[in-house]
């Protein structure tokens, strides 16, 4: 069937197999492979993004199920060069090793410090529960989580 | 595979009653996983996520209403005077999965492991179920979940609501499992002490085919809250030896088994051991809030 | 004119250095193996074995070839060249033709225009199977009566370490066994790549992996081409850990791109994922110490049984580390050390991080433990009574060289603060065992600490010719000098690729390093295992700058003999300190050297188990600290403590990464993680029932780097990448029992091994030493030497 989404701002469309995920739509369909596929269960967390607003697990959305609707993902949160503050913090924390968790830790704390923007550790950690990394033991997240958080604070000011 | 995406709930149950092979989707955390692991192929979804009507939540006069639609995520936002469903929402999987689990969800899927069921149960809950040819039914909660994974929904039927009505004193709800979040539970339990009417209530998931109360357990509790004038007082105790006997019969209650994720033994006791501490914070919240 | 930099040269050794991947990777663009992509291909697909072992009767592809979209179905019959493949035995079949040896062996594949077309098509494969006996207990493997895997039995390979008098006296002795399950290295990137047919009729691989060369060493002769007609390209890697050192989708997809003239993308789901790559190897130990009165160890025995499942991957290579590091790192002048490995119809065991390391320390630890209770002695106390040190012999007779900070390791972990803690009153709910489930709040807490020491090598051993080419070009930029450095060494997140860019800044004295992607047009790398890519590609590199720099001072100074006083800093050649020239200015030309980088040789074991086996040691140790909740058996780690022998820290943030995260790894064997095996099946092929630690299971781990330098290597740094795995394990169950006094034989450790529930089983007999010709892999005595397929398992 023919789906059609509005994917960072664009209307997209393409066809797909109904019992395609968003995920495997926008990756597969619209060749937007900065979610990834790590577990197709939404267990992981590695294919975060938010489907009108609110944060998903995109392996768990019916392609069909985003229809009509506001999709945005990690490829919305970059322009060039010029990255968002959590992809900033991120990078200088350390907190990316094979970085395949990446894109799907960046949303969910951008989701998080939109919502709680001072967060303590313990909320962090129950917010980000969601989302597996395999290579950094999480240390390095929170540091990133809490720069982030810090210089969210300084450019408001 | 075919997708039908009704706009209201009257073009659904049309839907839903020509086409009965149509499996229902809502937050989609169950159903997809069985897609995305080639364990199902249905030859139709039926798409119930953007009806109106299942998204209803409302609480008149102690009687909370919660559409079959509602997600954890909201429930924790509006209903956080829920403890028991509060805390089970809060359990659920990640923000992600709370954002689109809801309710219907898991009384849809059945499974004995559905976080919310235990809430339900403790709260005597009731089903709404609609079709186009009957309109609504309500069912008690254990005339609906009747097996492992298996529900009393009629073909030609959707879950519209659950309804309960709501309880006034200390309420819990505790899940087990092997790491520190995101885990299908090896045994949960729901505790509820209704002020109102002194009832007890004690539900467990996970150790039986599905959601169970523990009759003898509330009754035994029940008796000696009022022997220990507990119900009057909240600061009296109850006397020594009566959690033990308490939690004993809770765990009696449960007919566990053996599965990867946890011993049928160990499962037993793990819930002895969660009816035990519940009855202790729900015994320590009335002191407390005696003290206040 | 040219203009020069003068600036301060930045981002060198030593420093924070960010990744140079990491912009990519945090805004998405960075293409693994699964986001590969090329205008036609197609998807691919594996139809995989339900038995652990059975014959084939017949393959009917008839229904799967009329399946829609689809555009190849191959068996065994399409294979064009060479039948199997292996790490170090080729006993792997490509697809089988006569027997299937595990649940999940690949049996027949697929190309189709869409993933699910290929799916479904692989389904209407129909295979009939005649099921055979199975071998699914590594015990049960070396018994005489058992079925036999091959036509000699079910060994692949036993070694057998004699030292000293192993029958020398003691004043104490702990008898201890021991099991570690089947961990899994669960990489979150999947198995995937691309293959595209070339015009030449080779064929482009771009495909996740630990080592190229390798790899493609085993697939030319597959596919029947020469290895210069296999191009192969690295993609992004997400995690290996282990599990991409064996092959997984590549000789699949070329067949299927060679056949169908299409690119060919195949890409693993995560269940495929849990069958279709190598595991840790579940390991029995049985362990004998003897010690005198006083703490010094006198004598040591010890058994290790691994199950290396259907084939041998890198098995023989696991059982050989395991037994030399069976005793610890600890001076031992007496000792006798035997490791079994055994085929089996399990799934195959191969690498993960550790490579049996982890196993061996769990029980020697454990042992040291009861040792330090029996004495009355401090358990860290003992370890530095016995800890080695240089000039220290091995019980293979090798004596320690080079760096062996051992009680500084001991020590400073030891001396690491304790975490704060808190009343149970002001402590939010989800603090306590148990954590989002809300089963505790504060009742039955029990606190324990627990020490861990452990030791393994760096890089390959006995006799294995270990080696990394990088090729380095130096050139004029539009803002100054710019080195391109190009290896095969594979970046899977440990930061490889960052520190060879640090490195030739600091050797070349520029700022501008570009990587070029790994790939075959330069000679191997090596793998990215064995925590050798620090020291093997950085010592490669370095040889190059140095190289680059001799011919950037012949330019200098052409004609001069300036012997010793030449550098090169910020941007310039430099005599005793003072610049001589613009490096711009001698850039017309670029230079581009390559070098090839050679560790010290090892040697294999004589019969005695004798020799010098590995080339050099990393040590480490972690005391870590939990809290259990007695009454549910459920644990909640609070802090882990390690201190890594580092040599030199060559990027402070990256190893604190590989401990912090090894350390997670350690923490899932001791608390969560194993592969369940039901009849051979793996029983929780999800991340649903095979749990890996989140963050709310992760406590906050403190590092101290130890730098002591290891001579002979570039800045003296040794491989990290491991060490916190081998101990972290141990220390956390040590803690845990250390809190409820349990024994706690086997990790990971269930909730109903704290209550008390699990059976008290009784310590099974040391298993009969099995009878082999001599210390090498079974196999090469019956004539399969590395690449030969004429060894086939007979049944």
């Amino acid at each position: 069937m023919l789906i059609r989404v509005c994917v960072n701002g664009d209307w997209r469309e393409a066809d797909a197999w109904e019992g395609t995920s968003l995920l495997s739509w926008l990756r597969d369909e619209l060749r937007l492979v900065g979610s990834k596929n790590a577990c197709e269960q939404g267990e992981c967390g590695s294919c975060s993004m938010w489907l009108d607003g609110e944060m998903v697990c995109s392996c768990l959305v019916l392609a069909a199920q985003a229809h009509d609707r506001q999709v945005r993902t990690i490829e919305s949160l970059s322009a060039g060069e010029q990255m968002h503050p959590v992809q900033e913090a991120f990078v200088h924390a350390g907190a990316v090793q094979c970085g395949f968790c990446t894109p799907g830790l960046v949303v969910a704390v951008v989701d998080l410090l939109d919502r709680d923007p001072d967060p303590d550790e313990i909320n962090v950690r129950e917010a980000l529960s969601g989302n597996l990394c395999r290579c950094t033991g999480y240390q390095k997240i929170m540091d990133a989580v809490r720069l982030a958080a810090e210089s969210r604070r300084e450019a408001i000011g | 595979m075919n997708y039908y995406s009704p706009r209201t709930l009257e073009e659904a149950l049309e839907l839903r009653a020509a086409y009965p092979e149509a499996v229902p989707i809502a937050g989609g955390t169950d159903l997809m996983v069985q897609i995305n692991f080639d364990v199902t192929r249905p030859g139709a979804v039926l798409d119930v996520s953007r009806l109106p009507e299942l998204h209803a939540l409302r609480i008149d006069n102690g009687m909370v209403t919660l559409g079959a639609g509602v997600t954890f995520t909201r429930i924790q936002r509006e209903l956080p005077q829920l403890r028991a469903l509060a805390e089970a929402s809060r359990s659920v999987g990640s923000p992600q999965i709370r954002n689109r689990g809801t309710v219907g969800g898991n009384l849809g899927t059945a499974s004995p492991a559905g976080d919310a069921l235990p809430v339900l149960a403790t709260h005597d809950a009731e089903i709404g179920l609609v079709s186009a040819a009957r309109g609504e039914r309500w069912v008690p909660w254990d005339g609906f979940l009747v097996g492992v994974k298996r529900n009393t929904l009629e073909p030609d039927e959707l879950i519209l609501a659950v309804r309960w009505l709501a309880a006034t004193g200390p309420q819990s709800f505790s899940k087990i499992g092997t790491r520190n979040a995101m885990v299908i539970s090896v045994a949960a339990l729901c505790f509820v002490l209704d002020q109102p009417t002194r009832r007890a209530r004690v539900a467990l998931g996970s150790v039986a085919p599905t959601v169970v109360r523990a009759p003898d357990a509330e009754a035994m509790l029940e008796a000696e809250l009022v022997g220990a004038g507990a119900w009057d007082d909240f600061s009296a105790p109850l006397p020594a030896g009566v959690g033990d006997a308490f939690a004993e019969r809770v765990a009696a209650a449960a007919d566990p088994i053996d599965d990867v994720r946890g011993t049928a033994e160990y499962r037993r006791h793990g819930i002895r051991v969660l009816a035990r501490r519940a009855l202790g914070w729900a015994m320590s919240a009335r002191s407390e809030a005696m003290a206040l | 004119m040219s203009t020069s930099l003068h600036e301060r040269t930045r981002e060198r050794i030593g420093e924070n250095v960010r990744r140079i991947d990491g912009i990519p990777k945090t805004t998405g663009s960075f293409a693994y193996g699964s986001d590969q992509w090329h205008d036609g291909m197609l998807w691919g697909a594996t139809l995989r074995s339900p038995h652990p072992h059975a014959r084939i009767r017949r393959i009917d592809v008839g229904d799967a070839l009329v399946s829609a979209g689809v555009q190849a179905v191959l068996t065994h019959e399409d294979v064009p060249g060479k039948k199997t493949y292996g790490l170090e035995i080729a006993d792997q079949p490509v697809l089988p033709w006569d027997v299937v040896m595990h649940v999940g062996q690949p049996v027949a594949i697929v190309a189709a225009e869409t993933p699910e077309l290929a799916k479904r098509a692989a389904s209407k494969i129909h295979v009939e199977y005649e099921p055979r006996e199975s071998v699914l207990d590594m015990v049960a493997a070396l018994d005489p009566a058992a079925p036999k895997l091959h036509h000699w039995g079910n060994v692949l390979r036993h070694v057998r370490i004699e030292h000293g008098d192993p029958d020398a006296k003691a004043d104490v002795w702990i008898e201890g066994y021991y099991e570690t399950a089947m961990q899994d290295q669960a990489a979150l990137g999947p198995e995937a790549g691309i293959a595209i047919p070339a015009e030449d009729g080779g064929i482009d691989l771009i495909v996740s992996t630990q080592w190229l060369h390798a790899d493609r060493q085993q697939i030319a002769p597959v596919l029947d081409l020469p290895e210069e007609r296999v191009r192969m390209t690295l993609a992004g890697v997400g995690g290996a850990f282990g599990s991409r050192e064996d092959l997984h989708m590549q000789i699949h997809a070329c067949m299927l791109a060679m056949r169908t003239g299409r690119p060919v993308k195949m890409s693993y789901g995560r269940e495929e994922s849990f069958l279709s790559h190598v595991h840790r190897h579940p390991s029995r130990v049985w362990l004998r110490t003897g010690a005198s009165r006083d703490g010094q160890l006198v004598s040591i025995r010890g058994r290790i049984v691994v199950d290396g499942g259907a084939f041998a991957s890198s098995t023989s290579a696991v059982i050989a580390n395991a037994t030399t590091f069976l005793s610890g790192p600890y001076d031992v002048p007496n000792a006798l050390l035997e490791g079994t490995a055994v085929y089996t119809n399990n799934p195959p065991c191969g690498a993960m991080r550790g490579f049996g390391a982890p196993q061996v320390c769990f029980a020697h630890e454990a042992n040291l433990d009861r040792l330090a209770r029996e004495l009355g002695l401090d358990p860290v106390e003992l370890r530095l009574r016995n800890a080695v040190s240089i000039g220290s012999v091995l019980p293979t007779g090798q004596v320690i060289r080079g760096s062996a900070p051992t009680r500084a390791v001991i020590e400073r972990c030891r001396d690491l603060p304790m975490p704060e803690s808190d009343v149970p009153a002001r402590r939010h709910a989800m603090t306590f065992p148990g954590g989002a489930g809300n089963v505790c709040h504060g009742e039955g807490l029990r606190q324990g600490v627990g020490f861990a020491f452990g030791y393994k090598n760096v890089a390959y051993s006995e006799g294995f010719d270990d080696f990394h080419q990088a090729r380095v070009t130096l050139s004029a930029g539009a803002n100054g000098p710019v080195a391109e450095i190009h290896t095969a060494g594979v970046e899977c997140g440990q930061g490889f690729s960052t520190i060879v860019a640090q490195i030739a800044r600091e050797e070349l004295g520029i700022q501008d390093v570009v990587l070029h992607t790994a790939d075959t047009q330069v000679e191997s790398a090596g793998s990215t295992s064995a925590s050798r890519q620090t020291v093997m590609g950085g010592g490669a590199v370095q040889m190059a700058c140095r190289a680059v720099a001799e011919v950037l001072f012949a330019r200098a100074l052409p004609g001069l003999q300036q012997e010793g006083t030449l550098g090169l800093a910020d941007g310039q050649v430099v005599a005793n300190g003072a610049p001589i020239a613009d490096l711009l200015d001698l850039l017309d030309e670029p230079v581009t050297v390559t070098r090839t980088f050679h560790h010290h040789a090892t040697m294999g074991f004589d019969e005695r188990g004798q020799g010098d086996i590995h080339w050099m040691f990393s040590f480490g140790a972690q005391r870590a600290v939990v809290e259990v909740d007695e009454e549910l058996g459920l644990v909640k780690v609070v802090q882990l403590a390690s201190a890594l022998d580092a040599g030199r820290a060559l990027n402070p943030q990256a190893v604190e990464g590989q401990s912090e995260g090894g350390s997670a790894q350690g923490l899932g064997l001791a608390l969560m993680e194993e592969i369940v095996l039901r009849e051979g099946r793996i029983a929780n092929a999800s991340f649903t029932d095979y749990l890996i630690p989140t963050m709310l299971d992760m406590p906050p781990v403190v590092t101290t780097i130890v730098e002591d330098p290891e001579p002979n290597v570039a800045y003296g740094a040794k491989g990290i990448g491991e060490m916190a795995t081998v101990v972290s394990t141990a220390a956390i169950v040590a803690a845990i029992r250390d809190a409820t006094g349990r024994e706690l034989r086997r990790a990971p450790v269930r909730p109903d091994d704290i209550v008390g529930l699990a059976e008290e089983r009784e310590v099974p007999p040391w298993p009969p030493v099995p009878e082999v010709p001599g210390q090498r892999p079974m196999p090469e005595y019956f004539g399969a030497a590395p690449d030969q397929s004429e060894l086939r398992p007979t049944t």
